[in-house]
Formats: C-alpha cells, structure tokens, sequence
C-alpha cells in the first residue's frame, strides 16, 4: 500500500510546456508514472514527451479520467490553477512553485478542505511510493530515483525536498525501504504538514514508521508532538531537526521561506523538547536515523 | 517587508480609520511644530520606545533638540532618516487589535484585547482570559457581524461597541486586500470624546506578494526595502548583487558569520543540515549561503570567489576554504554546473576550495560514493 498516490494514480501536468515541468514530466514517465495529459491554456494540441496537451483542466479530464494534478505555473497563476483542477474533481494536488502569496494558498486549502481533496505544497518537490508512482521532481532522473528509493516500511515527511532524497537514500544504502515519502514544502503554510499525513501512514498497513525532516520556524512539529503524545500511534516517528544554529538568529530567514524563527516561536530547541516530551526520537546525527530506526522497528 | 509607522497609518486612513494629526521630517532643519507633540523615529523596526526613539516634544526647543539629535542615527540597526511628529492626544483607553496568519492552523486570526498599550506576549503569559482570538475564513470574506462578535466577547459596548467593530472590518479588508502578514494596532486610543485612533500601526506586507501591490508604490509612495530584521553586510550586499545578475536559479544569498569555512550548498534543508553538522564538529563557518535552482555557471562562480576572497573592511580574512555540497534529486542544482563555475575561477595559492562532495544524487556522470563522516 501507500498513501495518497499509487499504481491508479493518473497524473495532469498543469504548466506543462514549461521547461521544468516539460522536464520532470520526462522524469515522471521514464519512472512508471501515469502522466496522461498536460494542461497550458492556448498550447492545446501540443505535445510533451508524448502526452498530450490540453487548453483547460476540464477538457483534459473528460479525455484522460486523470484523478491528480501537479502544478508548475509561476506564482501568480498558482491559486487560479488549483482552482481549476479542484472544481475539476482532483482530488491530489501537488504545487511544486515556490513564493506563492500564503492568503493564495489559504484560500486553496480552503476549497480543499470543502471538497476533501488533498493539497501537497507550495514549493513541494512531490512525492514517490517507490516502484509504483512518483508525482513531481523528487529525486530527479528515473535513474536516479530507482537507486535512492526502494520499497518498504518507512514513511518519510520532510520540508526540505533535496533532503526527502537523501533520507531515502540512506535508508536504501542500509536496506530499509520506504512506503511513501513527501516533500511537503517549505512554506510557511502548506497544504499538507506532518499532522496532516500522519494519520495517513498510520492507516497504511505497510508504514511501520515514520521518519521527518524539521527546520526552524512554525508550529507543525509541536502540534505533531502533542497528537502523538495524546494518541500514542503504534507506528515509530523519528525527527531530524536542521538547522538548529538559526535559533541563536531570531528574525532571520535561513533559504526556506518558512525557517525562521519569530521571537520564541518556532525554535529547534523548542521543537527537540516537544519532541522528546512526546516519546518522538531525535536523531542527534543525520546517520543516526538508522541506529535508531533499527533500535526501534 | 515592514513598512513605516507613517506609511501603515496611511493606508488605515484610506480604510477611514482615524489616525492622529502629524507631520514628517526629514531633515532637521526644517523641523518645526507649534503645538505639544510625539516625535517619533520611523524605521522598519519595533522596541522604538525602548531605544529611545519615541519622545515627547513639548516646546520649540525640544523639537529642535531632539529631531536634531536623532534624524541621521542609528536606531535599533537602521538609519533614521524620517521622523514623525504627532500630536500629543488625551487618551482615557487603549486597546490591542491584530490580523495576522496562524500558519500552522492555516487560517487568518483576529485577535483583540482590551488591555493596550502593551506587549501582547506578555498578556498572553499574565492574563491570557483577557485575549479574544477568532478565526476567519479567507474564501468566505469577513462580515462586520463577525466583528463584533469579537468586540462582544472582548468585553465592548455601546458606541464603543460599534466603532471598534467598525475599525475592525476596515482593518480585516486592508489586511487581506494589500496581502499583510500582520496588521496590528496597539493602542487603539480612546479620547474622553471617545474617538477611536490608531495612535501606532504595524503592517508587514508579504514579500512574495509584493509583485501584485504595485499600489502602494503607484497609490501611496511606499517603496520596495530591505527586508529581514537585519541589515545587511557590505559582504552580503555584495553576494546579492551576485544573485541579480541574472534570473537563473538562486546563487548569493549568504548571511555572513566569522569563522574560516566557506560553505556553498545546494537546497535549503541540506544547508541548514551541513551548517549544523560543521559546527558540532569543531568547524567554524564563514557564511551561510544556499543556492538552488539551476544558478548560472557565471553566478556560481561569481559567488565562489565572493566567498573565497571574503574580507573584512581591508583586511585579508586568511585562509578559507570552500566546501561544496551537493544534495539529491533535480529542484537542487546541476553539480556539473557548478563544477564548471569551480573550475573557471582563479585562486591563488593560499585558497582551496575542497574537492567538491557530493551528498546524495546530484546530476553528474559519476555520482561520487563520498559520504561526510559528520554526517
């Protein structure tokens, strides 16, 4: 099993004749992915790497039955897009641009959240249920990817997409796999934080643990902290917190336009704590993700 | 971006929210006021008061003295260049009001207290009973009704009741119509006429918004400035210009810190991992930098000497050494772009730049097997 996307995922390409979506899209392919139309109002009739492309959203579900969107249109076109393929019934939207206004994306989780569907992003790199889907740039290169991620019990959840990667990575190289690994973006707001999908992978009958990549800035860790203190889920979680000299620079936006801390808000220290109140592992190197996965799994 | 207090009074009284009666200044000479006033420094920044920067100016010679003493000096980081004077006003009750984002509730707040005046972190601490929180939704728009439910549970009524709602509604619509962060204002002064004024405001525009609100430049002169709560070194002013060159990927955002260890890396969660794991292994960085989406070559390698050959004022900072690192997956960028910008520039004998690394995928022909040990 996974979470969100699997093997009947069939994927939209809003944005497609851009150069990075025309490229990922590329990627997506090669990997196994259903990628079944592209979407670039005035450019229906093209064609991308083999998929065809349509002027609208609607147009492109009436001939493909495609049931997941994945955005790439500058930030100005983003909610306009969301929207679209919201009342178009999808029901999984990843936003892989970055700087989208956050009363935009507000407004997105919004309609969402009326219609059920799910929003991963902005400024996501998507994500992979290895051997079976991936959804966005993750990981780059079908290659590439195939050697990363491999199949099996882990979830991943991370802010940083570059390093949703490399957590895969290190597991595969240990020969630990992965259920489904998200990158959920680096905002401030996103459609999706780790509260959100937690009890996604705790449904998932494959997910045995979890594992999250944390920065500075915001509350999503504690308020994970508290769910997990509260409802105990039989699955693992295990948190590496980056980032955490930004705590001695408050005010200061360290690459990520959510890493920042705001007076006493939002610091790792803060986070760390929260986390080890809950019964959350903290992994005090990046390498020691798998000690403690293998102390505890 | 943090506007003025100047510039966010403005745009309350274009919402028809009444803001004291004042003046700006710019140079000291002109400076004159023929009633009791506030002088206040304008700078993009709060603790004014704290600093010095907010003071009562009672007679001709206090006006002289004091904007003569602050106009052109440094307050809390920034150069005081615009000073406002107020009229001193009789106010009998203050409140707090603020719009702003919960981000990890993903919903706008409204949050008013009957207790002004001061910081409401510590109320927050002391009384918190006194702070009504509400929640709104962006999609459904915000109704005066909703207001003054807020003012209700705030503990307002009568005429007072129906003018803070009022304020309240003006502010939710600037708030949401020129994409602020925050749009705070406290106190909200009462006078013994019970005229309601905003006697300080505090609007932070969204950065990533500023694109659409060319307005309030057009409208209300209100221009694009450094944001952050920080300045910015001559070192890192230069590492922007780096990034300016051209509009491929990001290349030369560095905030500088004084160790000896130049560090280049690509994505922002592997940057702040590296910067962390080199600090708890003894090293000492030189800067933060992050780069990302397929920079150009001219600008990675622009940054690199930038970074290599750091000084401070004339001296020499000694050796460095740069680190490069690469992390997984395309969205990070091209190692072999970089490598390309690496090997054009020209060092002298005493830099090294470490033999680039590669943490994870990257785009190379040959991903190297290299694994940091400190990580």
């Amino acid at each position: 099993m996974a979470i969100l996307a699997d093997e009947n995922t069939r994927i939209i390409v809003q944005g497609i004749t851009g150069r990075e979506a025309a490229s990922f899209t590329r990627d997506m392919i090669e990997y196994g992915s259903h990628v079944v139309a592209g979407v670039t109002p005035g450019k229906g009739g093209w064609n991308i790497h083999g998929v065809p492309v349509y002027d609208s959203v609607k147009q492109a579900i009436s001939k493909t039955q495609a049931n997941t969107s994945i955005i790439s249109v500058p930030p100005a076109g983003v909610k306009g897009a969301a929207f679209e393929a919201l009342d178009g019934g999808m029901k999984l939207i990843v936003i892989v641009t970055e700087r989208v206004p956050r009363k935009d994306v507000i407004e997105i989780i919004e309609y969402a959240t009326e219609v059920d569907a799910h929003i991963i992003g902005p400024n996501s790199l998507g994500l992979i249920c290895p051997h079976i889907v991936k959804v966005g740039m993750a990981g780059g290169p079908a290659s590439d990817v195939k050697k990363a991620y491999s199949p099996g019990p882990v979830g991943i959840i991370s802010r940083s997409g570059g390093m949703t990667t490399e957590i895969a990575n290190l597991l595969t190289t240990h020969s630990i796999g992965q259920s489904t690994c998200v990158s959920i973006g680096g905002d401030p707001v996103v459609g999706s934080n780790f509260l959100d999908l937690l009890p996604l992978f705790e449904r998932d009958e494959q997910t045995r643990a979890v594992v999250i990549f944390c920065e500075p800035g915001g509350t999503g860790e504690e308020r994970l902290a508290e769910y997990v203190f509260e409802h105990r889920p039989s699955l693992t979680v295990i948190a590496f917190v980056a980032g955490q000299f930004a705590d001695a620079m408050p005010g200061v936006r360290f690459g990520h336009a959510g890493a920042i801390v705001e007076g006493d808000k939002g610091s790792t220290r803060s986070k760390i704590e929260k986390f080890r109140w809950a019964g959350i592992h903290v992994a005090e190197k990046f390498s020691d993700i798998v000690s403690l996965l293998n102390e505890t799994v | 971006m943090r506007l003025l207090e100047h510039e966010a009074k403005t745009l309350l009284k274009a919402q028809g929210i009444s803001i004291p009666s004042g003046k700006l200044f710019t140079a000291s000479s002109d400076v004159t006021y023929d009633k009791p006033g506030v002088l206040k420094a304008q700078i993009p920044a709060g603790g004014r008061g704290k600093a010095g920067g907010v003071i009562f100016v009672n007679t001709p010679q206090d006006v002289k003295r004091e904007s003569a003493r602050i106009l052109g000096t440094n307050l809390r980081g920034h150069t005081v260049e615009t000073i406002l004077i107020e009229d001193q006003l009789e106010i009998q009750k203050e409140y707090f009001l603020a719009v702003t984002y919960d981000t990890t509730a993903k919903s706008p707040i409204l949050i008013f207290s009957s207790e002004g005046g001061i910081e409401i972190e510590e109320l927050a601490r002391s009384n918190p009973e006194k702070i009504v929180r509400e929640r709104f939704s962006v999609r459904k728009g915000f109704h005066e009704f909703q207001a003054r439910n807020v003012g209700i549970a705030g503990g307002l009524k009568g005429k007072e009741l129906v003018d803070v709602s009022s304020i309240i509604e003006r502010m939710v619509r600037l708030f949401l119509s020129c994409d602020a962060t925050i749009v705070e204002i406290n106190p909200l002064g009462v006078t013994s006429k019970g005229e309601c004024i905003a006697c300080d405001a505090h609007i932070d525009i969204e950065d990533e918004a500023l694109f659409r609100q060319r307005i309030l430049f057009e409208k209300y002169g209100i221009g694009k400035r450094q944001s952050g709560a920080r300045h910015q070194s001559e070192f890192e002013k230069k590492a922007q210009a780096i990034d300016d060159l051209d509009h491929r990927g990001v290349a030369g955002r560095v905030i500088e810190f004084d160790g000896d260890l130049g560090l280049v890396i690509g994505g922002g969660g592997a940057s702040l991992t590296t910067f962390d794991a080199v600090g708890k292994n003894g090293g000492r960085p030189a800067n933060y930098c992050e780069i990302g989406g397929n920079p150009s070559v001219l600008k990675v390698k622009e940054l690199t000497k930038h970074l290599l050959f750091k000084t401070r004022g004339e001296e020499d900072c000694g050796h460095y050494e740069c680190r490069f690192q690469y992390s997984g997956g395309p969205g990070g960028p091209r190692c072999d772009q970089r490598d390309s910008g690496i090997r054009k520039r020209p060092f002298r004998n005493d830099r090294r730049v470490q033999n680039p690394w590669c943490m994870g995928r990257g785009r190379m022909e040959d991903p190297s097997p290299l694994r940091s040990p400190i990580l």
